[in-house]
């Protein structure tokens, strides 16, 4: 169950993933080329009745979820759902080459700039009629959230999680912490934790991916939404001061970190907020799947990422959100469209909630009355955000998250001394990726 | 044994073709022609379909590559294909923060292959092919993690390195604030962690290959040398370990080899992250994934292409000088 929330991670080393990497780096060349893309279509090749569509839902839980949904769908409109599910990492890897040969005419994805990517190569089609139909169950940021750069839809969102500071409320009950609001009660808390034989924070940070999340939760809370989403798009310098200042502010809190951190999955640092050995934990509402025990699982809370700047507060909120895309030339269009209709609608997203009870809908009118009480007041969280970011692999290209920041910021955990120089060989890199778009 | 053959050779050279060549001739005799239609077209098939195959998925490719090092790709598109000259290596070789380190990973993994694994081999080797007790288990313990495939060598061994519940973490009570050993993420750690699990599965290599050798290794040479009276030890450094050069030249080929591909145990192991970056694992890093960096992967590619290069070559060039000698 290591689905990694930025999708972007490196595929799990599972032997296949090793053969299609050993492959890959020997077909050099061969890795874009549409002819490798064959697998993922299917014969449906003009039936009125069948709508195709390529999953990644992998998982057995999403996976049956999802069927639940095409299923209902069928029923009530006669149209059959013919679901491809490929392997989640195989499906990212292979995203490029599918979507240049025969895809699906529906494809699940990611909301944000890897779905601008695409709707910008256009090898996705616009879905403006869709949401004239479905635009009025969605809040105003779910909205910017599908949008292509060019102002029309590309995407429907089905659900979303939050990024927030995790904490079992028993610890903070038996030892009398209030939840910290500002940054210095948070450096405070920390100090106080150290002191009371806890790990302030836990985090691991092997798959590369974790350390990503904490950067997004200072630099917004620092800089604002609005120059965070701009640093991301490339159009700002990492030699700016205000990037310094993340880091900076990141150093403060480094040594209040679970120690070792750079060979643990974040599965690993779970287990240390389960076992009440640490006291913090800034992540993905995903680490709920870690308390597979009933008691410890209502134990756990959590509280938004403390205000640093009070120029912005706590507005923005980070919630990657997953949900449909449509291919550049769907068989099926009437069929596709009444496809994404449905799966706008707040039963959809009843029906995927109840199988599926770690994230929560995207939909402002979904039925949030069999919620927990942490799907509650992560929904409450979400709803209310000025503004939502995705994820830094998922707000940016992927290419230079994967390549350039995931080893920079590994880099800046193990000598946060260095900053300097290291913003300075970001900066350069970050230039001549996005100059290659 | 090439010594022993070479100086064969001029006896060798004078006899054979009275000997033998008039029998190879009276063969064809028999057929009215050499080949018939179907002859021509099974060699046709057999000769071509390889040739198509390797040339297509090995020059081909490798050109492509080659053509693409100089280029920005997305992989989305030919028509995105764009000539950029030598930029990807001008940035490679200045603004890749995990290029150079690569390389000298590269290099320290071959120089450690070399000094540590293979003597151990090579002395488990000498060892059992005294023919001690339980020769054969000791032969399958030490080459069992030949058999295993790396990736799973690796998940095995990253049981072992675990910092929160590893086993030596847990044996020496390193898993614990304070004092700490993070044998996956400590970029002065990780590398040797990673070697130690890799000369593991090498000396099992090298000891099947230094068997091998051992094996064909004149029986008479010990006699002979037991009978003038030389040790233990001077047997092997004047008598077996002269014979063992073309077994030597074997083993070094294959350790750089495994030097120039090493990928699977470090990808499983941390994916080449701080401390363990090398170049298959940035060449994949750039290549694979949903908007890659085709024509800097590639440049990587040709830069690893070239290192190996450097090293066949002689070693071709050599091979070929002997056999046109022989």
């Amino acid at each position: 169950m290591d689905v990694p929330p930025s999708g972007l991670s490196l595929p799990s080393p599972s032997r296949r993933g090793l053969l299609r990497g050993v492959g890959g780096a020997a077909l050099l060349a061969g890795a874009g080329i549409p002819l490798l893309s064959a697998c993922g279509s299917s014969g449906s090749s003009s039936d009125p009745k069948t709508v195709s569509l390529g999953s990644n839902s992998s998982d057995a839980v999403p996976k049956k979820a999802f069927a639940q949904i095409y299923e209902a769908f069928t029923k009530q409109s006669g149209i059959k759902v013919d679901v491809n599910t490929k392997d989640h990492n195989t499906f990212q890897e292979q995203i490029n080459s599918y979507l240049q040969g025969t895809p699906d005419d529906v494809f699940t994805w990611f909301a944000g700039y890897r779905m601008q990517f695409f709707a910008a190569k256009k090898l996705a089609s616009p879905i403006d009629d869709v949401w004239t139909k479905i635009g009025g169950d969605f809040p105003d940021a779910m909205k910017q959230l599908s949008k292509g750069e060019d102002g029309k839809y590309y995407f429907v969102p089905l659900y979303t999680y939050p990024w927030a500071v995790f904490y079992r409320k028993s610890v903070f009950t038996q030892h009398g912490y209030k939840v910290p609001t500002t940054w210095d009660q948070l450096v405070s808390l920390c100090k106080q934790m150290k002191k009371d034989g806890l790990v302030p924070i836990a985090f691991g940070d092997k798959d590369a991916w974790p350390a990503m999340g904490t950067f997004d939760q200072i630099n917004f809370r620092l800089n604002g939404y609005d120059f965070h989403k701009s640093l991301m798009a490339g159009k700002e310098s990492w030699t700016d001061a205000k990037v310094k200042a993340v880091f900076d502010h990141w150093a403060e809190l480094l040594p209040y970190h679970q120690d070792g951190f750079m060979g643990r999955t974040w599965q690993d640092a779970a287990q240390g907020l389960v076992a009440k050995k640490s006291g913090m934990y800034v992540l993905g509402s995903f680490v709920a799947q870690q308390f597979t025990n009933k008691a410890d699982a209502d134990d756990l809370d959590f509280f938004p990422f403390p205000e640093i700047n009070s120029a912005y507060g706590q507005d923005t909120v980070e919630a990657p959100t997953d949900g449909f895309m449509v291919s550049k030339a769907p068989k099926n269009k009437t069929g596709v469209t009444k496809l994404l209709e449905y799966l706008g609608t707040p039963e959809a997203e009843a029906i995927y909630l109840k199988s599926d009870p770690s994230v929560v809908a995207a939909s402002s009118k979904a039925d949030t009355s069999s919620y927990s009480a942490l799907q509650k007041k992560a929904y409450t969280m979400i709803s209310e955000a000025k503004s939502l970011t995705q994820f830094m692999d998922r707000d940016s290209r992927p290419d230079f998250t994967s390549t350039v920041m995931q080893p920079s910021l590994q880099k800046f955990l193990q000598n946060p001394k260095g900053v300097d120089s290291l913003l300075a060989s970001i900066e350069r890199q970050k230039k001549t990726i996005f100059a290659s778009a | 044994m090439s010594s022993e053959t070479s100086t064969k050779t001029p006896e060798a050279a004078a006899v054979p073709p009275s000997g033998p060549a008039p029998v190879n001739k009276r063969v064809p005799r028999g057929h009215k022609r050499l080949l018939t239609r179907r002859d021509r077209i099974t060699l046709a098939f057999m000769a071509g379909v390889p040739t198509v195959l390797h040339v297509a998925l090995v020059w081909v490719t490798a050109l492509a590559s080659i053509a693409l090092a100089f280029t920005t790709w997305d992989g989305i598109g030919l028509g995105s294909i764009k000539w950029v000259g030598l930029d990807n290596f001008h940035q490679l070789f200045t603004d890749n923060p995990q290029f150079w380190p690569a390389v000298q990973h590269n290099i320290i993994w071959f120089v450690v292959l070399i000094l540590v694994p293979t003597p151990f081999g090579l002395f488990l080797a000498v060892q059992l092919d005294k023919k001690i007790r339980f020769s054969r288990v000791y032969q399958t313990a030490f080459f069992l993690p030949v058999v295993v495939s790396l990736a799973v060598t690796g998940f095995v061994w990253q049981l072992v390195y675990n910092p929160d519940t590893g086993l030596i973490n847990s044996l020496i009570g390193a898993n614990k604030p304070g004092h700490y050993i993070d044998w996956i993420g400590d970029p002065h750690l990780n590398l040797w962690a990673v070697l130690i699990a890799a000369s593991w599965r090498h000396a099992g290599y090298m000891m099947i290959l230094y068997l091998a050798g051992l094996k064909g290794v004149d029986p008479s040479l010990r006699e002979a040398s037991s009978l003038d009276g030389a040790n233990e030890w001077q047997t092997f450094k004047n008598v077996i370990f002269p014979t063992l050069r073309p077994t030597n030249t074997v083993v070094l080929v294959v350790t750089i080899i495994e030097a120039l591909r090493a990928f699977d145990l470090v990808f499983v192991f941390n994916k080449g992250a701080q401390g363990t970056e090398l170049l298959s694992i940035l060449i994949t890093n750039n290549i694979i994934g949903e908007s890659s960096r085709i024509g800097y992967g590639s440049a990587i590619a040709v830069v690893l292409l070239v290192i190996s290069l450097a090293v066949i070559i002689p070693y071709l060039i050599a091979t070929f000088r002997k056999e046109r000698r022989a």
